[in-house]
């Protein structure tokens, strides 16, 4: 390995959502996610394994991958499960005044984390959440940092070209797969295809209790408290109404005939 | 009346059916103005004039739709501006939401997606947590950014209407993007897009590595092939065809269920499809659960002869 190449940071933002093995519920005056089933984001595993891969791949040593994340003290349970698996360090923002951030506060919040950190080449996210589902953050942290995006990588290659690193990824959506070129720092999301996250060994989980967790408030990023949560929300929940369960119709057991009684029943439905 | 700029991206010589049902929401919450990235057909500038639009805002540079999201997001913000818009209408793509997202920021402006409702107030209809909830929401900041779901709107008739007049928008090219170097397109199938499908075939890990029978009975209704995780996982069908909370969400007027057992992540796709017909062998598949109509039976039996039967009674 060429030791001119510099250790390359990276900040993975994990986000601690409720199990979606479990019903999810909305409560209190302004309909917020409740919490309390929560676990570390399916898919920030793939962000996380990514950054891992990346950085093994560079060789050498006083590479950082840092585990980011933001909201209540519950919240760094995902940072926690993400050094388990790999991550080196943890970053947790906390404050009560965080509560019912939107995208938008959401991704003001995690921009001025990531310019606290010093210089990062790469911040590297889930292809969305699990719970808000939008994929708004990563395009507009991009926005708010000014820095080029490249997400839903579903493959992800850093190269050295004198000296500069440059992101090569891959993107597949409905008709067309693109290839794409980007500077880095970059803000980079990714898909569920990208690789196979690996799981926390005891080796990891016993090393996790010695990594450090950096708790920061609002005022240590520099942000109001107007900034974000309900205060600092441009967009607003008026109302949630649970949807009634579907309930089961009519189960047959085929006889022979089941796929013409199934035709009846769509020209009954007028779905012909 | 309100100004409602609708964003169109790359339409070809046609609109797409998702443009049609944003200029018909447009018309009815108030003008439609257009936002339109790439070239402009006589065709489509026809079709726009037939669906209100008035005003065409094109980018005065070239190149913007090379740069990975950032260059069409400065064309539409700047576009929203120039043509004080009281609120900006986009498709539900991943892309389209990510434009929103950033047009937002450029804006300060609330950005809503995957909404299936929007009222003359731009309050904004949309389902959460798969479907389990149904919510009201508004923008509080700025000019409201709304991602709309495919299927949501009737459009309206086309009338006689007059070509649009087309303006140039001036627009500063992002110095931080990302490049597309290489684009290539997958063959057409024919068949409607998963997005737009008012039906949907789907296959899982039942179809045992043959999704002849799916595509033939998508064929025979006139809809698009979906598939469960384990299908596209195991290289039977391209992952593009993934239906559930890291594939896509669809809700289509039916959604047939094919050899899919109908796990959590799943359901989360397509619960809230207006009707659900499940085949499966295993009769406590928990797709039977939140099924219209279910057959516990095997798919390469059942699909055929519903194929066939569809085909005879058309005939």
């Amino acid at each position: 390995m060429d030791e001119a190449i510099p250790a390359l940071n990276i900040a993975v933002l994990v986000k601690h959502v409720p199990d979606t093995q479990f019903d999810r519920h909305l409560s209190g005056g302004h309909n917020t996610t409740d919490r309390s089933e929560s676990i570390l984001s399916e898919l920030d595993e793939y962000a996380l394994e990514a950054a891992l891969q990346l950085v093994e791949a560079q060789g050498g040593d006083g590479h950082r991958v840092m585990a980011v994340t933001m909201g209540p003290p519950a919240a760094v349970n995902a940072v926690k499960k993400a050094l388990q698996i790999g991550a080196h360090e943890g970053i947790h923002l906390c404050d009560d005044a965080l509560a019912g951030s939107d995208a938008s506060g959401t991704s003001r919040a995690l921009a001025a984390v990531v310019r606290q950190l010093g210089p990062v080449d790469l911040v590297l996210t889930g292809m969305a959440s699990t719970d808000g589902e939008t994929s708004l953050v990563p395009a507009q942290l991009a926005e708010l940092l000014e820095l080029p995006q490249v997400t839903f990588a579903s493959t992800l290659e850093l190269t050295h070209d004198d000296g500069a690193r440059q992101l090569i990824a891959r993107r597949e959506s409905d008709n067309v797969a693109e290839t794409v070129r980007s500077t880095v720092p970059a803000v980079v999301s990714v898909t569920d295809q990208i690789n196979e996250p690996r799981y926390p060994n005891f080796k990891g989980i016993m090393a996790a209790k010695k990594k450090p967790i950096a708790t920061l408030s609002l005022a240590d990023v520099g942000l109001d408290a107007s900034e974000v949560g309900f205060s600092g929300a441009w967009t607003r929940v008026e109302q949630a109404q649970q949807r009634p369960a579907r309930s089961q119709g009519v189960i047959i057991t085929d006889e022979g005939d089941a796929g013409r009684q199934l035709v009846d029943f769509l020209a009954d439905q007028k779905l012909l | 009346m309100a100004h409602v700029l609708v964003y169109i991206d790359t339409p070809g010589e046609h609109l797409h059916k998702t443009d049609r049902e944003l200029l018909t929401l447009a018309g009815m919450l108030g003008e439609p103005v257009v936002a339109l990235l790439g070239d402009l057909t006589d065709g489509v500038s026809a079709e726009l004039g037939a669906h209100g639009a008035g005003v065409l805002y094109q980018p005065a540079v070239d190149g913007l739709g090379e740069l990975l999201v950032a260059g069409k997001a400065a064309f539409l913000a700047a576009a929203a501006e120039e043509a004080a818009a009281d609120a900006v209408l986009l498709g539900n793509t991943f892309e389209a939401k990510e434009i929103a997202a950033r047009v937002g920021i450029r804006l300060s402006a609330g950005v809503i997606t995957d909404a299936i409702a929007v009222g003359k107030d731009f309050s904004v209809t949309k389902s959460v947590f798969a479907g389990s909830y149904t919510v009201n929401a508004s923008v509080t900041t700025g000019r409201p950014i709304i991602t709309v779901k495919a299927n949501s709107v009737e459009i309206a008739t086309p009338q006689s209407g007059s070509i649009p007049e087309v303006r140039r928008v001036d627009v500063a090219v992002p110095g931080a993007a990302a490049r597309i170097t290489e684009r290539s397109e997958r063959a057409a199938s024919g068949r409607p897009s998963l997005d737009e499908a008012r039906i949907v075939v789907a296959g899982g890990r039942g179809v045992d590595g043959d999704f002849g029978p799916i595509e033939d009975l998508a064929d025979a209704l006139g809809g698009a092939v979906g598939a469960s995780r384990a299908a596209t996982d195991a290289g039977w069908i391209d992952h593009s065809a993934q239906i559930g909370q890291t594939g896509k969400t669809v809700s289509p007027q039916l959604y047939v269920s094919a050899g899919i057992s109908g796990a959590i992540q799943q359901k989360a796709g397509m619960q809230t499809a207006k009707v659900i017909v499940a085949v499966n062998k295993d009769p406590d598949a928990p797709v039977f659960d939140i099924a219209d109509f279910g057959i516990v039976g095997d798919l390469t039996t059942v699909l055929p002869q519903a194929t066939a039967e569809i085909n005879k009674r058309r005939s």
